[in-house]
């Protein structure tokens, strides 16, 4: 991929979020749930970024936002200096196409082989000879080392395969952009080490920005380069690992922690558990 | 009462914004068609897989429609003495109605239903989502091509149909009942016109062929990603697309064959 078509320089932010707020809309037209409110992130390229908070914090909605899959009510969210939202379609493609989106559960085509999967981005964007295809294909598989599983289908191999399949198949147009949907959850310890390399070492070997949402906290502290703490749509702590780990922000230390009492609660909003039995006088 | 009207609201809501989204998905998909003739491989792929595979269902229906028409056509023709006239009354009932309104029925239920769970699991496994971050366009790459493969395959099966029921009839008639060979033939030779009857026969099946495929695909890629919204919108795709073919024959039935 030439770098010179690219707006921005190497120390500039290769994604911005400034003052974002979302809600899902309803089919009225109405914003439904607020998502996220007055979200500001930045990530450099060849920048690690790791996005954290417990589920239905709204980190998964970034990456949508940052995808152009929705759009927010306010802010905006600049990719490579262009601002995704105000791109007709053609232009939202051609971005898209710069980006490589690792899915929680791999997305892979079930009709195609492995080998057809990660080839799928390559024959619908180039022109590339047979040839060429079978070699790119086999150096990005073996890159997540399953050249040798090329020819299975995906009903074939493991849940942890299938992840690597699709991280191969994510970066198969070398994107400047790569975000990863929970890329750990549900892997075994010797896959979600291997993974946890195959990010670092990717990112850093196309000096791609990087964003990881996760809540694997030790994993993703070993490895990125800075860190977003969100809770109810809003950012609540920042900053590198180091910084992180020696927070004394109830939140982050309940999450670095792993407790079950801080400002997150474990227990949805709800009336009171005597009176709900029928109990209370 | 106040919760009732907003339920009936809802409702009218709701369905006029899902009649807007099933218009606008089907210029959309006739928009982004390019894909499908272009890479005319992933059509023929889908011919194949939903055309070809229906053939023996409508072809064994076909031969069985054709017997019953026989039968019953030479039971109340011999009333009136015109049992030579079996062969015309097999040939028009299935080319102007039969064929194609049980082959759409048919089809609804062998093709339709596997179109929507096909693209209803894809939606479901987020890969339509994977395909749209890869800068493909789902409507393009997924509903495209299975749609024109249906518009294709419809009007095949159809005379797939008519034909083998010809044939059936021909066989309950001519083979087992013994009505005149040159007489089934002939008469359905002078009274078959190519186009009033052919080929009205084949304008319908080629409409059924459009709005089968086309609620198939719509409800596979509006369904709800989850085991039970896909079931939902399989059995929605079988019962719209069968009130939807039953509406069109008698629309089409009364703008080909009534006489101004």
């Amino acid at each position: 991929m030439l770098m010179s078509d690219s707006p921005t320089s190497a120390d500039q932010p290769f994604v911005a979020m400034q003052g974002v707020s979302f809600a899902y809309p309803t089919l009225a037209g109405a914003p439904g749930r607020q998502i996220l409110s007055g979200v500001d992130l930045s990530v450099k390229r060849g920048q690690l970024v790791a996005l954290m908070g417990g589920s239905g914090s709204g980190k998964t909605t970034i990456l949508r936002l940052l995808g152009g899959q929705v759009k927010p009510q306010a802010g905006t969210v600049m990719v490579d200096g262009r601002n995704v939202h105000a791109l007709k379609h053609g232009e939202l493609f051609a971005l898209r196409r710069r980006m490589g989106m690792l899915f929680q559960f791999g997305a892979l085509f079930t009709d195609m082989s492995v080998f057809e999967n990660v080839a799928f981005p390559l024959r619908e964007h180039t022109d590339l000879p047979e040839a060429a295809i079978r070699d790119l294909v086999l150096m990005k598989l073996n890159a997540v080392g399953l050249r040798g599983a090329h020819a299975l289908m995906p009903s074939e191999i493991s849940g942890g395969m299938a992840r690597r399949v699709a991280l191969a198949r994510a970066i198969a147009l070398d994107p400047q952009l790569i975000m990863y949907d929970e890329p750990f959850a549900g892997l075994d310890p010797i896959s979600l080490g291997i993974t946890a390399n195959l990010i670092r070492s990717l990112g850093a070997a196309l000096g791609a920005a990087s964003i990881i949402v996760t809540h694997d906290v030790e994993e993703s502290l070993a490895i990125v380069d800075y860190v977003y703490f969100l809770a109810e749509g809003k950012i609540v702590a920042q900053g590198t690992p180091d910084e992180i780990r020696a927070s004394t922000m109830p939140y982050v230390q309940q999450f670095v922690a792993g407790s079950p009492d801080g400002p997150v609660r474990f227990h949805y909003p709800a009336p009171d558990y005597a009176a709900d039995l029928g109990l209370a006088k | 009462m106040r919760a009732f009207a907003r339920s009936i609201g809802h409702g009218v809501i709701d369905a006029v914004a899902k009649l807007g989204y099933f218009a606008r998905l089907f210029v959309l998909t006739l928009r982004q068609s390019g894909t499908a003739f272009a890479r005319l491989r992933l059509t023929i792929a889908q011919i194949h897989f939903i055309g070809n595979y229906s053939l023996v269902i409508i072809v064994v229906s076909g031969l069985f429609v054709g017997f019953v028409l026989g039968l019953q056509g030479y039971n109340t023709l011999q009333r009136y003495g015109s049992e030579q006239a079996l062969g015309l009354l097999v040939a028009l009932s299935l080319v102007r109605e039969l064929g194609p309104v049980v082959t759409a029925l048919l089809f609804a239920g062998r093709a339709g239903t596997s179109i929507t769970a096909e693209i209803g699991l894809m939606k479901a496994g987020e890969q339509l989502t994977a395909m749209e971050m890869m800068a493909v366009s789902p409507v393009a790459r997924v509903l495209a091509p299975r749609f024109w493969a249906g518009v294709v395959s419809m009007p095949l099966l159809a005379a797939m149909f008519s034909a083998v029921g010809v044939f059936g009839g021909y066989i309950v008639g001519v083979v087992m009942i013994g009505v005149d060979e040159g007489a089934f033939w002939s008469q359905m030779q002078n009274g078959v016109d190519w186009i009033d009857d052919v080929g009205n026969g084949v304008i319908k099946s080629i409409v059924f062929g459009i709005a089968v495929t086309f609620i198939a695909v719509f409800e596979g890629y509006d369904s709800q990603p989850t085991p039970e919204g896909v079931s939902r919108a399989t059995t929605r795709t079988v019962v719209s697309s069968s009130l939807a073919v039953l509406a069109l024959d008698f629309i089409l039935t009364a703008l080909m064959f009534t006489k101004g």
